[in-house]
């Protein structure tokens, strides 16, 4: 293929001028109202809905020549999407791009928080595939917006007890709600739960988009980020039994393996890079000298 | 001059010589070979099978041509082609376990025995378009995984393992499958029916259905455990023989949704099945097939009826785009003599309408004097 | 507990203030009368019963007094928790819809109107505690607990959904979760229709006696007598969208005046 001719006919980073003006006018709406979706006229893209358009959309929007550019899915840099979107960004942008957490300016991300934390010049941009937390409780969008006008976020409680009388404790894993400056409630897109904690008074600008549904929203840099509870039933994040199987780390998040069909199973980091960059280290867990079938 | 409606009969036939000379388009260009369209246009072709409900490329790239690839004009071709035929049998079940995999990809684990593997996938590909393609470039040949082809397992199989999945259900071997071309529709319709329905649904209908139980109406949790597409062998018992034997291969497409359910009065908590099966490559239909599949179990589930994916009336008598096509097309036969009466009607009311406000005017009038 | 809503009632419960009034208020489908031209006050603790036979118009004025519904004309005004009197069409949604579930109550024919069917007794009854700030689990669910004892819901249901519950514990239930914020004035459309007669007269008597201990107004709309007379203290007779007929309940029903509510005595308290 003769890629450079045909990509020469497109503008840096895909989208128009005027459409990213368009996007980072939401985007600045967003910052200065942390946790309020703002609508915007999200553009088709060349990757099907679901699959990642409103965080290419906004990383598009907001990406210089200069930025150094990490795409995670999972957790992970190698995963198939990720690696498809780094790839549609190094053809129409020609930007730096890396799998070290540390390096990224710009990170956009699908289901998780890296595990190293980050830092005052970095932004990370979610996918999000359904931005209203309370879409699950009510699907109407007018009866949604209102209840955020309003503030009634009693329903949102009600789902919370209702684990509570059933399981004995909060049964939601993912995509867990969080409360934004005391006054949005917002969903962190499915991250799980275990990376909520992350996103409180975290240095780096977080920016949500969500291109099917036609919303963006943030939360800027420093600022609070509590996950809903009880008081009498805290918030609480998941924890492995096991470290990492290759690297050794604990208090992060784990993927399961499966090895074989008799019941075989590994746990592994779902950071790649942060599993990576702990075993050049030298950091050793109980299976890193077997080869993964 | 007024000249009354008639002549309906040469009217017909000079739209038929019409339709076909636009169908063969500018003489000067080729006209479209079946091969052609069974191997360029295959994902077509393959719908138009599933739809047609007949696994046959030839005559599914024909219907094409002749529908000038209206592909709801071609399904209906071949589904009227499909009717004349006898009926031998039904087969046995396809045992898709031991299917030859070209493509088989799993949301749930990372990685598994068998390994995913992406096969010929529109996924990764951005959607430029490619210039290249107005001439007939030189392309590679395709790369395929090396070594023996093997059977791979499930991952229903794998969950299965540790008890967290539902049963798939074991076949009473006494049991005839039943047939939605031999049977009147009649609700509530089993299971293995509304598959059939499903299967031969259209993909449109299904789609924007299985995409509204992910936005909360009726949302069932989905996971794609796994998405499989490759050949499988159909047998068919024979009487005569004693045992079942092989009458041919198709490609099918499977879906094995893997569903979150907080169990209910009637069930413990497990992961649930939503079960897509099509023929050919046709994956966007047996993902929303599935969603379908699942949303239709709510009643025996114990879930609450909510939206209109769980309702199987609305569902299943709605999802032929046939029958769609044809009653909403229907509409522009003529209606004159429902419509003349209609129009009686209209002006009746109209003029007591009219006597009625006039007389409230006039009232108010004298009101205000 | 519950102490964020539960202001000092004393102080404005001075009885010689109304707590609602009513003027004028008429509603129009067209050319047709839902109500036309409805005077009344409604003073704390009392219990106004509005009497009619179906197409009376009597629920058209029950959606209209309680922002249901946007009467054509009229005012509503209503007097708030600091005291003041306010129109209740000039209330922002914020506002009326706070008072929708703190101050107010509104209980529907039909349980399934008013509770929420997939989720927990329990959760029903803390919604509303939920909606006000309430965060902490045990309380919520003891609050519940208590409630559902005063409705005569046996503790042991508290997980159950009101899918499993018969039509007299819907009701209850729907009760139960009105009452929990404590509200000043409650709304009932019919609320023993569609009940056994046995089952009536178990719920009629639990809501008097609620009624009294906690000391609720209650505008409640009905087409059965009987239910008036055990439960109100006045009567307002309606026919064709207008109130012919306002009146104390026992002299109302003792000595009717109009016609119309003569024969409506006469056709239905004779046994």
């Amino acid at each position: 293929m003769n890629a450079h001719t045909q990509v020469s006919n497109y503008n840096f980073a895909y989208l128009d001028e005027q459409t990213k003006r368009m996007i980072r006018r939401a985007i600045l709406k967003a910052i200065a109202v942390p946790g309020y979706q703002v609508p915007f006229a999200s553009r088709e893209m060349p990757m099907p809905y679901g699959w990642g358009t409103g965080g290419v959309q906004v990383t598009a929007s907001i990406l210089g020549p200069d930025d150094v550019l990490k795409v995670i899915d999972q957790g992970a840099d190698d995963t198939t999407n990720a690696v498809s979107i780094r790839k549609f960004f190094q053809k129409v942008a020609g930007v730096e791009t890396t799998t070290s957490t540390e390096d990224a300016t710009i990170i956009q991300t699908r289901h998780r928080i890296p595990e190293a934390p980050l830092q005052e010049d970095q932004i990370l941009v979610y996918q999000v595939p359904i931005p209203e937390p309370l879409r699950f409780l009510e699907p109407r969008e007018t009866e949604t917006r209102k209840m955020h006008a309003l503030e009634e976020y009693g329903l949102m409680h009600v789902k919370l007890y209702e684990d509570i009388a059933k399981n004995g404790h909060i049964a939601t894993t993912y995509a867990y709600p969080v409360k934004v400056e005391g006054r949005y409630v917002m969903d962190p897109s499915p991250t799980p739960k275990f990376d909520n904690p992350k996103m409180h008074m975290s240095p780096a600008l977080q920016l949500f988009g969500a291109g099917r549904e036609k919303r963006i929203y943030a939360v800027p840099p420093h600022t609070e980020v509590i996950s809903l509870d009880f008081e009498d039933h805290p918030f609480e994040v998941q924890r492995f039994d096991k470290p990492c199987a290759l690297c050794g780390a604990e208090q992060v998040y784990l993927d399961e393996v499966v090895l074989d069909d008799r019941g075989g199973r590994m746990f592994v980091c779902s950071d790649t890079h942060h599993c990576e960059s702990r075993q050049a280290a030298g950091h050793r867990g109980e299976m890193s000298g077997e080869v993964l079938s | 001059m007024y000249v009354a409606v008639k002549g309906g009969e040469a009217a017909i036939d000079n739209a038929h010589r019409l339709l076909a000379d636009r169908r063969r388009g500018d003489r000067s260009v080729p006209a479209l070979t079946l091969d052609q369209i069974t191997e360029q246009l295959a994902i077509g072709v393959d719908r138009v099978m599933s739809e047609g409900s007949l696994y046959d490329r030839r005559l599914a790239a024909l219907a094409m041509k002749q529908a000038r690839g209206d592909l709801i004009e071609a399904i209906f071709l071949v589904r009227a082609y499909r009717t004349t035929l006898p009926r031998f049998g039904h087969s046995e079940p396809v045992d898709t376990g031991a299917m030859l995999i070209e493509r088989r990809v799993s949301a749930c684990y990372k990685d598994l025995p068998g390994g995913q593997l992406l096969g010929p996938t529109f996924d990764y590909t951005h959607r430029l378009l490619d210039e290249d393609l107005e001439g007939d470039p030189q392309v590679e040949t395709g790369l395929q995984r090396g070594g023996i082809q093997e059977p791979v397992m499930r991952v229903a199989d794998i969950l299965d393992q540790e008890g967290l999945i539902e049963d798939d259900g074991a076949i009473d071997p006494a049991l005839e499958p039943g047939d939605i071309n031999q049977t009147p529709t009649e609700f509530p319709m089993s299971r293995a029916m509304r598959l059939q329905s499903l299967s031969r649904g259209d993909e449109g209908f299904l789609l924007a259905l299985g995409y509204s139980t992910q936005r909360g109406y009726a949302r069932s949790h989905p996971f794609v455990g796994e998405i499989r597409i490759g050949e499988v062998d159909v047998d068919v018992f024979m009487p005569e023989l004693g045992f079942a034997v092989p009458v041919g291969r198709i490609q099918v497409t499977e879906c094995q949704m893997v569903n979150q359910f907080k169990g209910s009065a009637k069930a413990p908590p497990q992961f649930t099945r939503g079960y897509g099966l099509v023929f050919g490559q046709s994956e966007r239909k047996a993902m929303a097939m599935s969603l379908c599949d699942r949303a239709l179990r709510a009643e025996e589930l114990g879930e609450d009826l909510v939206a209109p994916p769980q309702d199987q009336e609305f569902v299943l008598s709605h999802c032929d785009n046939v029958q769609a096509t044809g009653f909403v097309e229907h509409l522009k036969l003529p209606h004159y003599v429902d419509f003349q009466a209609e129009l009686g009607l209209v002006r009746t009311m109209r003029a007591e309408y009219e006597q009625c406000t006039g007389e409230a005017v006039l009232e108010t009038r004298e009101a205000a004097e | 507990m519950t102490v964020s809503v539960r202001i000092d009632q004393a102080s404005v419960e001075a009885t010689d203030l109304p707590l609602m009034s009513v003027r004028s208020v008429s509603k129009f489908y067209g050319q047709r009368i839902g109500c036309a031209d409805v005077d009344f006050d409604i003073w704390p603790g009392e219990v106004l019963a509005i009497v009619g036979e179906s197409g009376s118009g009597k629920t058209t004025l029950l959606n209209c007094i309680s922002t249901r519904l946007t009467p054509t004309a009229g005012t509503v005004s209503y007097r708030m928790r600091d005291g003041e009197m306010r129109d209740l069409y000039g209330l922002g949604e914020a506002e009326r819809r706070l008072l929708l579930r703190t101050d107010w109550g509104f209980v529907h024919q039909n349980p399934a109107d008013g509770l929420r069917m997939t989720v927990s007794a329990g959760a029903n009854v803390g919604e509303r505690l939920m909606a006000v700030g309430d965060r902490h689990y045990g309380k919520i669910r003891a609050t519940a607990t208590d409630w559902l004892g005063r409705v005569e819901i046996d503790a042991d249901r508290i997980d159950d959904q009101p899918r499993a519950f018969s039509g007299g514990m819907r009701q209850r239930l729907q009760i139960a979760r009105n009452l929990v914020t404590a509200p000043r004035l409650v709304f009932m459309d019919e609320p023993t229709g569609g009940l056994d007669v046995s089952v009536q007269a178990r719920l009629l008597d639990l809501l008097r006696g609620l009624v009294h201990d906690l000391g609720l107004a209650v505008i409640i709309v009905t087409h059965d007598l009987a239910v008036a007379r055990l439960l109100s203290h006045r009567m307002m007779v309606m026919k064709d969208g207008r109130v012919i007929e306002h009146g104390l309940t026992d002299r109302l029903l003792d000595d009717p005046q109009a016609p119309y509510t003569q024969l409506l005595v006469s056709s239905i308290l004779q046994v």
